[in-house]
């Protein structure tokens, strides 16, 4: 009872990361029809950034309080992320709307690519210690389940920032146009909304919380490194494909669930293939969901959108 | 006449649409049957569900006396049926001439074994192939083009060479859909010559057209759609004076259908 | 052949009976001007062979069929493995090249159809991922698969794969002609792969114009008007897959013998993503635009990395940017470059699929 409440807690917490970073995946795809591979990298660059902020930080102003600290480290990484998006979708993908079909992913992987490499370059192979500025030092609610503050703060944290989402996609003028553009460009093009500007936003939006995600991800395993975003990002993918490509509340679901089945996936593998697997395999249990879920559900849990454009 | 192709009760249905209902209606050996009915009657979706692009939610077409495989399009192209499209599909990087030569896909048989060494069949069959792609093109009248890339033709001899390509299939029954959409005056003529010839090469036609004028000159029998049912089906020149019909195309089809 | 000789610059098009004999010349004679340079061009030579195979492979399933493909180097793997489990120490088994190498295809093939089953629906971008996460899979079963039965010997590989031999003749020894000159080994693995590219070419170019290759085309082109001539597309990708993949698991085996050992690392995505580079760069859908990727985007890295790391210590006085990293750069560029410019590649496909000869009879000048 103790294991599977502790790979609750855990598939709870990586989930809610992935959750975060399929929304970005999905707002893209809703309204381009895109799989923008590079999504996952920006993770990366925004966890990578915030290391950079808080090491400057940290010579600069020793004292500092670590709450002050990441606030300021997230103010550095998030605005960094969203130039990111916003040149990425500037630069290559806008050029490539109307190209064949295979071209803006071939782009996008090699993007992907692209910012592993500067990272490379910028930060080395190392894997950098990611200082973890919230208590690591575990509660326990329950007697044998362990929680730490950090896993707390990046279950509310994240949400916290999908309700603004929701809101802001629901409530808001701009959220309407979103919906607007999503359904049809030239549509809502001849309704008056410049369609060029909330692709661009969507990309911003989606940026930022890629930035988010990848502070939490590197603070609650304490490490960052260049590749560390493909991954999660592939398995972000694969939770907006499992909750319904195009739909919020799709990705959110998705990512909970997936980082769920990971969890007591890793946890329970040996015992279910007799010890011949190990929590080593744990990645494919994504690839094996993406599988599955495109084969017999392709419109996810909760999706209502087909795509006949891919 | 002798029956080609029998409906029997087609029913389609996309979520609340009742797109076909209970369609039924029999095509006899040699003629050219039209199929007309105002926007949205649901004359391409009988075309898809009759060509295995959509599975029918009720009943089955009789072809040639045997049952037709709902949903497999290229189980349906081998017994002997071959369409084109409303808005013109074809492979735009090949050309002309290869574009009729992979309609001819179904009737060869070269495996990849043969391919690979060349053997006498696999050569004699590439041969036979062009030569007949050649001749179709020919036939629809636009060999001069044979070399050049599909994408490239004139509106006009698009619409040909879908047509050359779907004979190419070597069907019993040719299925044409609008193939007179945004054609002038001229080019329709010459379509519908070209229909005729067609007919009077043994080939039976059935004939999606929205050109009241074309499908009156040209067809035996026609049937009408509105709402997804067949309101009249008859000669040209009595469907021309059934009332629902009339209705139907005036606009207030629905009532006049029950 | 043809194509490639109409790819020479300026010589291509006014003589192509030139260019032909030219391309010809330059594939013979490539190992001896590399050899000018030192044995290493040689190797790189190699090496850019075993490329041009793979290349040629995935252009057949993302250039002819038009199915993205991001976990082709599994097949590589399969390829490579299929070879150390069954012509190495590590379960000392030692069976014979053809013996080994039909199979090491046969098992990509299969692999190839495994994965083409489960995906025949999907199109495009799902695709995309798909066979990515398909890559990904293989490649974490070979880092585990040495518990609790040592199956793949995990990270560290497999070693001392045996060298090809070829009627008890030894590619991987140098030939001694007199006392002073000999031929090194590597030229012999030089012109082995040289025969096995040129046959597969000649397999490719023979398949393109075909049935089978103008189905692939047209399901490219439109899989809804392929279907409504008759192709079977499900078979006619699932014969994509299991050719490509035979390309890939034939010059895994290549590769395995040639250097020795495999292991996992071998087979990254990044290896996968960089033969799409090749056959994206040279130019999907056509034979020559995979040769000429797979030699440039496989030449030019070794090209950097020995001018690279001079260049960088004398010009900063230490090196800034490694090979590895060097490599990276150049593909990721390369591949973001020619879709945002020039989407149709090195050598825009103007791939035949038919034979004009045919209609000699008809008056159709040829």
């Amino acid at each position: 009872m103790e294991i599977f409440l502790q790979q609750l807690v855990n598939g709870l917490v990586v989930g809610s990361v992935y959750a975060l970073v399929a929304l970005g995946y999905t707002m893209v795809y809703g309204i381009l029809g895109l799989i923008n591979f590079a999504h996952g990298d920006l993770v990366m660059v925004g966890a990578l950034t915030a290391l950079q902020t808080m090491m400057f930080l940290m010579g600069v102003a020793p004292g500092m309080s670590p709450v002050a600290m990441l606030t300021l480290s997230l103010l550095v990484a998030i605005p960094v992320c969203m130039l990111l998006g916003f040149t990425m979708e500037r630069l290559a993908y806008r050029r490539l709307r109307n190209a064949p079909r295979l071209a803006p992913l071939i782009t996008a992987i090699g993007v992907s690519f692209l910012l592993q490499t500067l990272a490379m370059i910028i930060w080395g192979r190392n894997y950098h210690t990611f200082p973890q500025l919230i208590s690591t030092t575990p509660v326990q609610p329950i007697e044998g389940v362990f929680v730490t503050p950090i896993q707390i703060t990046i279950v509310i944290a994240s949400a916290i920032i999908m309700a603004a989402l929701i809101l802001l996609v629901t409530k808001t003028k701009l959220g309407r146009a979103m919906r607007a553009t999503a359904e049809n460009h030239r549509v809502a093009a001849l309704m008056g909304v410049d369609t060029n500007m909330i692709i661009a936003l969507t990309f911003v939006i989606g940026a930022a919380l890629a930035a988010i995600a990848g502070v939490m991800y590197a603070s609650n395993y304490g490490i960052a490194h260049y590749g560390m975003g493909f991954m999660p990002g592939l398995k972000a993918f694969t939770a907006a494909v499992l909750g319904g490509i195009g739909n919020l509340g799709g990705a959110m679901l998705g990512g909970v669930v997936l980082g769920l089945v990971e969890s007591f996936g890793a946890g329970y593998i040996e015992q279910m293939t007799f010890g011949f697997l190990n929590s080593s395999y744990q990645d494919i249990f994504a690839f094996i969901i993406l599988g599955l879920v495109l084969i017999f559900k392709p419109t996810g849990l909760l999706g209502e959108r087909v795509s006949d454009r891919a | 006449m002798i029956t080609l192709l029998e409906a029997r009760g087609i029913g389609k249905r996309f979520g609340g649409l009742q797109a076909l209902s209970d369609v039924s209606l029999t095509i006899g050996k040699g003629e050219i049957y039209g199929l007309i009915g105002p926007n949205g009657a649901g004359k391409t979706t009988f075309f898809n569900v009759l060509t295995g692009a959509y599975t029918p939610d009720g009943g089955e077409f009789i072809f040639n006396g045997t049952v037709l495989p709902s949903g497999k399009p290229h189980l349906v192209v081998a017994q002997g049926i071959a369409r084109t499209f409303q808005n013109i599909r074809l492979f735009r990087e090949l050309t002309a001439l290869e574009n009729v030569m992979a309609g001819h896909h179904i009737r060869t048989n070269a495996t990849v074994w043969g391919i690979l060494t060349q053997n006498k069949h696999t050569v004699e069959e590439e041969r036979l192939t062009t030569e007949r792609a050649y001749e179709l093109l020919k036939y629809v009248g636009i060999e001069r083009f044979a070399t050049a890339t599909a994408k490239n033709l004139s509106y006009g001899d698009q619409r040909r060479l879908e047509i050359a390509r779907a004979l190419a299939t070597e069907p019993q029954l040719l299925a044409l859909d609008e193939p007179a959409a945004g054609m002038n005056a001229t080019e329709t003529g010459q379509l519908k010559l070209l229909i005729d010839q067609i007919r009077r090469d043994g080939i039976t036609v059935l004939l999606i057209e929205h050109d009241v004028k074309l499908v009156m000159g040209l067809c035996d029998r026609v049937a009408v759609l509105d709402f997804g049912r067949k309101i009249a089906e008859d000669v040209p020149a009595v469907v021309q004076k059934n009332e629902a019909v009339i209705g139907a195309y005036l606009g207030g089809g629905h009532k006049n259908a029950h | 052949m043809n194509e490639l000789a109409l790819a020479v610059p300026w010589l291509g098009k006014r003589n192509p009976q030139a260019a032909r004999w030219l391309v010809i010349a330059l594939a013979i004679g490539a190992p001896l001007i590399a050899m000018a340079f030192g044995r290493t061009w040689v190797r790189v030579l190699d090496f850019a062979l075993l490329y041009i195979l793979l290349a040629l492979g995935l252009n057949l399933v993302v250039g002819f069929a038009g199915l993205l493909d991001l976990g082709y180097i599994a097949f590589y793997a399969v390829g490579a493995y299929t070879f150390a489990f069954l012509s190495s120490p590590h379960f000392d088994v030692h069976l014979p090249i053809w013996v080994v190498l039909p199979l090491a295809a046969g098992f990509a093939a299969t692999a190839g159809i495994m994965l083409g089953f489960p995906v025949l629906r999907l199109r495009g971008d799902y695709l995309a991922i798909v066979t990515l996460g398909f890559g990904e899979i293989v490649r974490i079963f070979m880092n585990n698969l040495n518990y609790p039965v040592n199956i793949t010997n995990g990270p560290q590989g497999i070693n001392a794969l045996d060298p090809i031999i070829l009627f008890g003749w030894d590619l991987s020894r140098n030939i001694q002609v007199t006392e002073e000159v000999s031929i090194n080994s590597l030229f012999l693995y030089y012109y082995f792969f040289l025969a096995c590219v040129a046959g597969s070419i000649m397999f490719i170019q023979r398949l393109q114009i075909s049935r089978v290759g103008r189905a692939w085309a047209a399901m490219r082109d439109d899989e809804l008007a392929a279907k409504a001539i008759g192709i079977n597309t499900r078979n006619m990708k699932l014969l994509a897959f299991s050719l490509g993949a035979t390309f890939g698991g034939l010059s895994g085996a290549l590769f395995g013998s040639f250097q020795g050992f495999v292991s996992p690392e071998s087979f990254s995505l990044m290896e996968s993503i960089a033969v799409l580079t090749m056959v994206v760069f040279g130019g999907m859908g056509n034979v020559a635009g995979a040769i000429v990727g797979a030699l440039i985007l496989s030449a030019l890295p070794e090209i950097l990395r020995h001018l690279a790391v001079p260049v960088q210590q004398a010009l900063f006085g230490h090196v800034l940017l490694d090979p590895e990293v060097l490599r990276m750069l150049l593909l990721s560029l390369a591949m973001i470059l020619m879709m945002l410019l020039r989407p149709a590649g090195l050598i825009p496909a103007n791939a035949k699929y038919s034979h004009i000869r045919h209609l000699k009879s008809k008056g159709v000048a040829q």
